[in-house]
């Protein structure tokens, strides 16, 4: 059997995406009627703001569901084809009022370290797996992670920062803190998935906390639920200065 | 068993008044009984009523004919009679049920926590908390035993969890699996549900079967409001349950080569999955098939293009999956490595309750597509794949036919209809809940057997929701097969049983 190269051209290229994939929302807020709140109350993950005429949506909690745009009886919202929806701060998740402002380079000094290597610990806090699995497969010939000069690691001694999916659940709290501390620093942290950054649709459970915020600084967000593959290679290579 | 005993089938709902309260005494007979006559214990759960008082609900199925008995118990006491010794099946759920519940299985050999709960699943009856992993482990002694510990955080990218070795040099004498570290407290929040979370909740019990999941809360709301789905509908869910055994099954062969060190099938297969779960994403747009489920039908239809496309990428992905995994079958020193390692009799499967390919690979032949049929599977048959050895070898093997015969059914289903398949009508979310029921629904997820029961209020809200994934069942078989093994193989073994923590731990 030979199936040749099948590594993708991204990111010189475009990547490929499904033709119903849901990316970054856009909302024009011009058409939303003035006291109309159904995208609001629709919204399972209360994920949708109206305030001062303008609607706004949080990414961090959002799950890409889809039901605000079929809600809607105006068109005001739409998901895009847009795959890029890392933010390096957590307030610029929340867009739809103004153009979305995507993840940042890190500071010069960790950018010198990490730009051409960068090796990172995975640690699951109580995901669904769906993240994992999209994280896992990043390391495939068809993202070829690798070839960035990132690397996944065994042990936390070895790493450069952590990816974390999930909630943080409470049973993971301690051993999280553990693989961060061990972690060698200057580190970074990236949270994937929607119930890392906001706790997902889990926010609100005594068994989890609200993201990982809520017990480690975090340096990257990957909305998403889970995110697309690209979605997440995409926030790496930007916040390493690679793209 | 008493022919007293309701009798409902897969996908139905029964008046809780129809269900006999029995005695302690008599309920645990009833279950002796069914066991003995060769029923399986597929839920066993409890609900606290008041401080003082709690239902016990059990429904047994006789795979044979397709049908499932329910039976229940209210216990007044702080214990009820442990059967966990004479009949390991129901083991963790008599933990499960001392977890949730407070009240102890008297006699049960080995009372462990199940998930380190920190908080009850009832207000009014709180729990004290308890420090994960701090559990009286079962350890050998001796100056050349040592003990290897994993986990929680594992080397790969993968969920966590505790697993105990008791070793002598290579050898595994014992593995203890602890769990609870995924636990997010998902029952506790379907208490007085369904809400507007609930769904996409289902959907991530278990993140890589959210087709498997969410397909078994469906068919309880839809039973629950005497809804019907069309013939479309079906027939989408059942293409994309059967995609997602596709996907990750593809994933678990190619880990498995990894796992030994034989990279080509490990590569080929990397992609090939990621191939199936664009397949999905064709249908909704989400690769793990989020929102293609939804109550009432489904959330995405499917045209004649998009039957087409998917036509040809199986093909291709059948082609290429067959290829990749020649070339694995073809090399005697990576078959060797699957070969007679991590071994279960067919007997202690039987003996354990395990489902799934797990099961099936030591020649049991159970299927809830075969035994329970729901939804589209009552029209369509797929074969039972099984194979007799039991090991690594046989788990494999069993993957492997099941990746066949899912693409053939996919296959007959996409070409059996020429035209645009639409997704049903939208589902009316206000429709009440029967009230004072019991509902249940089976689903034959790719892990094994999912089970989903529903007890309802007097106002038709969920006053308890049981969730037992297939990993509930197989954990315990996992520990029983690295028995003996070499502690090198524990990454094969594991792999071949692929099971999931956070279904586990809900």
């Amino acid at each position: 059997m030979k199936q040749g190269y099948r590594t993708a051209k991204y990111p010189l290229a475009p990547p490929v995406l499904p033709d119903l994939f849901k990316g970054l929302p856009e909302i024009d807020s011009s058409r939303c009627g003035l006291d109309c709140r159904i995208c609001v109350e629709g919204c399972a993950l209360k994920a949708i703001e109206r305030t001062d005429e303008q609607t706004k949506i949080d990414i961090g909690k959002c799950t890409f569901c889809g039901s605000c745009e079929k809600l809607c009886p105006l068109n005001a919202i739409h998901f895009t084809k847009q795959h890029s929806m890392a933010a390096s701060k957590r307030e610029n998740l929340i867009t739809g009022h103004k153009p979305f402002s995507g993840a940042a380079k890190l500071d010069p000094r960790r950018l010198s370290m990490f730009k051409r290597s960068i090796r990172l610990r995975q640690v699951s806090a109580g995901g669904c797996n769906a993240c994992e699995a999209d994280v896992n497969v990043l390391n495939t010939l068809v993202f070829d992670l690798s070839r960035f000069g990132i690397q996944f690691v065994a042990s936390p001694r070895h790493a450069d920062g952590l990816l974390i999916t999930g909630p943080v659940s409470k049973n993971m709290e301690l051993a999280l803190k553990k693989t961060y501390d061990a972690t060698p620093s200057p580190k970074i942290v990236i949270a994937v998935g929607s119930c890392a950054i906001s706790g997902g649709m889990f926010a609100g459970h005594d068994e989890v906390n609200k993201g990982v915020s809520e017990i480690l600084p975090v340096d990257l967000f990957i909305p998403g639920c889970p995110p697309h593959p690209y979605t997440i290679l995409d926030g790496i290579l930007k916040c390493t200065g690679r793209i | 068993m008493s022919k007293n005993l309701p009798c409902l089938r897969n996908e139905q709902a029964i008046s809780l008044k129809e269900i006999p309260v029995l005695k302690d005494i008599d309920f645990v007979n009833e279950l002796i009984t069914g066991m003995s006559e060769g029923l399986r214990v597929i839920t066993y759960f409890g609900d606290r009523i008041n401080q003082t008082e709690v239902i016990l609900y059990a429904v047994m199925a006789d795979d044979r004919n397709g049908l499932l008995y329910a039976v229940s118990s209210s216990v007044n006491s702080e214990s009820f009679p442990s059967l966990a010794g004479r009949f390991p099946q129901v083991q963790l759920f008599e933990r499960e049920i001392h977890e949730q519940t407070g009240l102890v299985p008297e006699g049960h050999p080995w009372l462990k926590p199940v998930r380190f709960q920190s908080s009850s699943i009832y207000d009014s009856f709180p729990v004290p908390p308890k420090l994960i992993g701090d559990a009286d482990f079962f350890r050998i002694e001796g100056k050349e035993i040592h003990e290897v510990a994993v986990g929680p955080v594992h080397a790969g990218i993968i969920e966590p969890g505790h697993f105990r070795f008791q070793c002598h040099g290579e050898n595994v004498y014992h593995l203890e699996i602890s769990l609870g570290y995924q636990h997010r407290g998902i029952e506790k929040a379907m208490i007085g549900g369904p809400y507007p979370v609930t769904p996409l909740q289902m959907e991530a019990v278990a993140g890589d079967t959210s087709i498997g999941h969410m397909t078994a809360y469906c068919q309880i709301i839809e039973t629950l409001t005497k809804s019907n789905i069309t013939a479309s509908s079906g027939q989408i869910r059942a293409i994309a349950l059967e995609l997602e055994r596709c996907a990750n099954h593809t994933g678990d062969l190619g880990a498995l080569a990894g796992d030994v060190g034989f990279l080509p099938t490990m590569s080929y297969c990397g992609r090939i999955r990621g191939d199936f779960l664009n397949m999905t994403a064709v249908i909704c747009g989400n690769r793990f098939g989020r929102g293609l489920v939804i109550p009432g039908g489904t959330g995405f239809g499917l045209n004649k293009k998009q039957s087409s496309e998917l036509i040809s990428r199986m093909e291709k992905g059948l082609d290429d999956f067959t290829s990749a995994l020649n070339l694995l079958w073809d090399s005697p020193s990576t078959v060797n490595r699957f070969d007679s390692t991590g071994r279960i009799s067919k007997k202690l499967a039987m003996y354990l309750g395990l489902v799934g390919p797990a099961a099936r690979a030591c020649g049991c032949i159970k299927d809830v597509r075969q035994d329970h049929p729901d939804g589209y599977y009552r029209f369509a048959q797929i074969p039972v794949c099984t194979y007799d050895t039991g090991d690594v070898f046989g788990r494999a093997q069993v993957r492997w036919q099941e990746v066949q015969a899912s693409v053939e059914f996919i296959m007959q289903q996409l070409e059996s209809e020429q035209n645009n398949r639409l997704s049903g009508k939208p589902f009316d979310t206000n429709k009440p809940l029967k009230s004072g029921a019991l509902a249940i629904s089976l689903v034959e997820g790719w892990r094994g057997e999912i089970c989903h029961t529903a007890i309802t209020d007097a106002k038709g809200h969920f006053r308890r929701y049981k969730i037992v994934d297939p990993s509930f069942h197989n954990w315990f078989g996992l520990a029983q097969a690295l028995r003996g093994e070499q502690i090198s193989d524990f990454p094969l073994c594991n792999k071949s049983f692929n099971l999931s923590y956070c279904g586990h731990d809900l």
